[in-house]
């Protein structure tokens, strides 16, 4: 079975400082693949590789088997990659409404618009509570909401998530997984980028460590713990 | 005051008398806000849109005799658009990620060089006298008055009606329509668009289509207001338009459309109010001259000092603006001393070389060439202090310079002062102007105080100059404004050769000054504030006291300028010289050479006397090939504001300008070989010395830093 989204001995950086150095990373269809690392490892720009934010100077990034190296964003988006970018995802100076519509319209046609807004609102009611509002205004907890409820609604094959926690509530942290779950059971592959290791483990299935832009582990979830708690350790005492 | 009978009527009537041109205005600001909406960009160009379009229309319409519907066709809805894709698919899509005010200057650029370009691509040229066409037959002759009160005439009621049908349209798309909100998108963050699976270039091409679509109707709708078709006009056109927006904090559509409309009538009750006003109270009367062609300026200038809340606009911050790399560091030139030490040596060479040859060789044009030249270079040097020490936009340099060169008239003319003495008067007047300009001016900050510099420049352009203590009054009108050349010791500097000596001297000690500045506390401060004004704030620097300070300085050196350039003509030409227009294109030609060095002023100042003479009209191929010219030659001086103009563009990818870019490039390649050739010959002897060096960029990261899009 043709993988849901691959990226094969990806380089790729900002301006003259390089990033990763030949990273390959395999989510399968349905599969969910964590991707753990210190600060600066590299975890940020392989979530923007993935989802063609950022062209990887070498190797290829193919989705549902299709190589789309070096394409536009938003053929990566329309090929069925959805991304939540680490800190505020949604259109801060538009209402909450607008900001569902503007994913929407595409994906379900004006026909479908009011029936998507209805079923995003049923799933989060304080969206709907909030629709006339401007999304900058929302908690760090309810943008979260809203950039899931654009996925909700309609799955896409790959979410690559980044950093989702950052920044939340521990409570609201714990209703955005269980959101993923929900969003995993409709057979939406994962890429989670994510520093609360706890969460990550429980989701996936499959660990990637990442460590100065390269592949330092990967390997099944339930060996992750040790192997990050051993380098974790490593680490602090050395 | 007891009003008179009647009021009532006259209040409705300047109100009917303002609608059709505020309309105008508003749709103008429309057309201005989305495309700062849209994309960011402060597009200044927005009046040289207008004019190409209305030029197009006049052009097809007279002189090939076309018909009116397909000439608007063509200058409308082909012409129009078409520009707008060309500027957002060549120039803006690269700029996305650039700050606000490369944009600015960039636009600025191109204000500069697309009326040149349309001038000499179809060998259009604004005459004075012939009245543009408007849309209709008779529109400015015929006239209906529905209410009995005042009567339109029917280019104002087509105005009107195409204003409301394009907002009512515009109004419509964003409601309605999927792209308006995608255009909105794009705004705040290309890359979020793109992940929404919407194509974001796509939607920023129709987007500019759109704008400029708004600018060319604006132009042709605006065209018969004015006697001749003149790109200057339409430049005040885009600074009401500014003003309007500016209502609206630049991102309101509804608030512009309410700023143009008011504006339009605001301007139409002054004009009917004012007269009587100053009948009762003699005071207002000079006002009442100058005042109202210049409301705009004054809504403007005072809207953006008095309101400072709109450099806050509610604009957000693209959250992906990380995936950019990052920006071009200026690195600091770094050459070696042998380098350093052979290029001064060839600067002087050469230098010495140009002085001997003007001075024995040159006839009287080149030796005016030349002075001209250096005057020029002492003049931008004043935009070298604000926007390449300081990093702020001026657009009113013309005017300090007007300051200086008014200062020596009035002097010489009133009480027969030395023009030397009146030229540091005029200095120091302008020093004293620049500072207090700098006090509500400098908190703006951006691209606000290059707008609020222009509407002061437009202010003084429209009223000041008016003024008979500072522009002469009628006397001055009817025979210019005179200024002797003045005798210093026992040299007479009437002198053609002599004077070019003194300038050459004070242009001398100016630079040194400006070095002295740059290398002193002042530019160290200057430039910790470019870098990060929280850091430079953190260690007890004030912002506003070292800006003030290089405000007032350049302001002196463009009003010694100014009075120099006066001495030498021996007139003030303020028309020709200072006006805003004329200030724009110095400040495109420094950014786009370079900012931030002596030599950069020195070379956009040849560049601005002598390009013209040596490059287009081909004197400097004659010379070379002696008087074997081919036949193009020679080309229009226009081609000047263009090169240069779209050379701006530039200003956005190299901020250091284009001479010191290659410059950098030339001596860190010139540097290795240097050190590879010493290594050749002493092997680890250049290894050694480049660990004791600073930190010097290598060379080829240097170049791939520059070649960052």
């Amino acid at each position: 079975m043709t993988p849901a989204l691959e990226l094969l001995n990806v380089e790729a950086g900002y301006g003259p400082f390089r990033a990763l150095f030949g990273v390959t990373i395999s989510v399968p269809a349905g599969g969910a693949v964590a991707l753990l690392g210190a600060n600066g490892a590299g975890k940020t720009t392989v979530a923007r590789v993935a989802s063609g934010l950022l062209e990887p100077s070498a190797g290829s990034v193919l989705v549902d088997g299709r190589d789309l190296t070096g394409e536009r964003t938003f053929r990566f988006a329309r090929a069925g990659v959805a991304h939540a970018p680490e800190g505020r995802s949604v259109f801060a100076t538009f209402t909450v409404e607008e900001n569902l519509t503007l994913s929407f319209q595409r994906l379900l046609g004006s026909d479908g618009l009011d029936d998507g807004l209805e079923r995003a609102y049923s799933i989060f009611p304080r969206l709907g509570e909030r629709r006339r509002q401007v999304a900058g205004t929302l908690s760090g907890g309810e943008q979260r909401m809203l950039s899931m409820a654009r996925v909700l609604v309609e799955a896409p094959s790959v979410l690559v998530a980044d950093e989702l926690s950052l920044g939340l509530a521990p409570i609201v942290t714990d209703e955005i997984y269980a959101t993923l779950e929900a969003i995993r059971a409709s057979g939406t592959a994962m890429l989670i980028v994510e520093q609360h290791v706890g969460h990550a483990l429980a989701l996936c299935e499959h660990v990637v460590l990442l460590d100065k832009g390269t592949v330092a582990w990967e390997g099944p979830a339930d060996e992750a713990a040790d192997v990050v708690v051993s380098r974790l350790f490593e680490k602090s005492g050395g | 005051m007891v009003l008179a009978a009647g009021t009532g009527t006259d209040v409705v009537r300047a109100i009917l008398q303002g609608t059709p041109p505020g309309a105008v205005y508003a749709l103008v600001a429309l057309g201005f806000v989305l495309t700062y909406k849209t994309s960011g960009v402060f597009n200044l160009a927005f009046g040289a849109q207008a004019f190409v379009s209305a030029a197009m229309f006049f052009q097809a319409r007279v002189e090939w005799g076309w018909s009116t519907v397909p000439a608007l066709v063509l200058a409308v809805f082909v012409l129009a658009p078409l520009t707008g894709l060309l500027m957002e698919r060549l120039i803006f899509r690269h700029l996305r990620t650039a700050s606000a005010v490369s944009k600015l200057v960039v636009a600025i650029g191109l204000s500069v060089a697309l009326p040149s370009l349309f001038e000499t691509l179809t060998g259009f040229a604004g005459v004075a006298g012939r009245t543009p066409e408007g849309l209709v037959p008779d529109g400015a002759t015929v006239f209906y008055d529905p209410l009995g009160v005042y009567p339109f005439s029917r280019d104002e009621l087509v105005a009107l009606g195409v204003a409301v049908v394009g907002m009512l349209g515009l109004g419509a798309l964003f409601r309605f329509s999927s792209i308006g909100l995608a255009m909105r998108a794009v705004v705040e963050s290309p890359r979020m668009t793109e992940l929404a699976g919407i194509d974001a270039d796509r939607v920023s091409s129709v987007a500019w289509m759109l704008s400029s679509f708004f600018a060319g109707m604006a132009g042709v709708l605006i065209a018969p207001r004015f006697n001749t078709l003149m790109a200057p006009d339409f430049f005040h056109l885009v600074v009401v338009a500014v003003a309007a927006a500016a209502i609206g904090r630049l991102v309101s559509l509804p608030r512009a459309l309410i700023g143009g409309l008011g504006l339009g009538i605001f301007i139409a009750l002054f004009r009917t109010f004012l007269p009587r006003w100053s009948a009762d109270h003699p005071w207002l009367e000079p006002f009442q001259n100058n005042l109202t062609p210049s409301m705009p300026f004054v809504v403007l200038f005072g809207v953006l000092v008095l309101w400072p809340a709109i450099r806050r606009s509610p604009a957000a911050a693209d959250p992906l603006s990380g995936v950019d790399p990052p920006p071009p560091s200026l690195v600091s030139a770094t050459r070696s001393a042998v380098l350093t030490r052979a290029a001064r040596v060839f600067g002087v060479c050469f230098l010495l070389l140009v002085g001997l040859t003007v001075w024995f060789r040159g006839d009287v044009v080149w030796v005016h060439l030349v002075t001209q030249a250096t005057i020029m270079s002492l003049i931008l040097l004043s935009v070298t202090v604000i926007t390449g020490l300081a990093g702020q936009i001026s657009l009113c340099q013309g005017t300090f310079a007007a300051i200086g060169a008014l200062t020596v008239f009035q002097l010489a003319d009133r009480w027969d002062v030395s023009v030397l003495a009146a030229a540091l008067v005029g200095a120091v007047i302008a020093a004293v102007v620049g500072a207090l300009l700098s006090i509500p001016v400098l908190r703006l900050g951006g691209i606000w105080l290059a707008i609020a510099t222009l509407a002061f420049a437009f202010f003084f352009d429209a009223v000041m100059l008016k003024f008979s203590w500072v522009g002469g009054g009628d006397s001055a009108l009817l025979q210019g404004h005179r200024v002797p050349r003045p005798v210093l010791g026992p040299w007479d500097l009437a002198d053609d050769r002599r004077f070019l000596v003194l300038v050459v001297v004070v242009f001398a000690l100016v630079s040194v000054f400006v070095i002295r500045i740059r290398e002193g506390t002042t530019g160290l401060i200057l430039r910790g504030l470019r870098g990060s004004e929280v850091a430079a704030e953190s260690v007890g620097v004030s912002p506003a006291r070292a800006r003030m300070l290089a405000f007032a300085i350049s302001a002196a050196i463009a009003g010694l300028g100014g009075g120099l350039l006066a001495i030498h003509q021996e007139n003030v030409n303020y028309g020709n010289n200072f006006t805003p227009m004329a200030a724009l294109f110095w400040v495109v030609l420094v950014v786009t050479l370079s900012a931030r060095t002596v030599e950069g002023a020195a070379q956009a100042g040849a560049a601005f006397s002598l390009f013209n003479s040596v490059i287009l009209r081909g004197d400097g191929i004659g010379w070379i090939t002696r008087g074997h010219l081919p036949g193009f030659f020679p080309l229009s001086p226009k081609w000047r504001f263009v090169l240069f103009g779209l050379a701006s563009i530039q200003f956005a990818r190299h901020p250091e300008g284009l001479v010191e870019h290659g410059k950098r490039r030339a001596t860190a390649g010139m540097d290795a070989r240097l050190a590879a050739r010493r290594e050749r010959a002493e092997p680890g002897a250049a290894s050694s010395t480049a660990q004791q060096d600073p930190p010097s960029p290598d060379p080829s990261k240097v170049a791939a830093v520059g070649k960052q899009p």
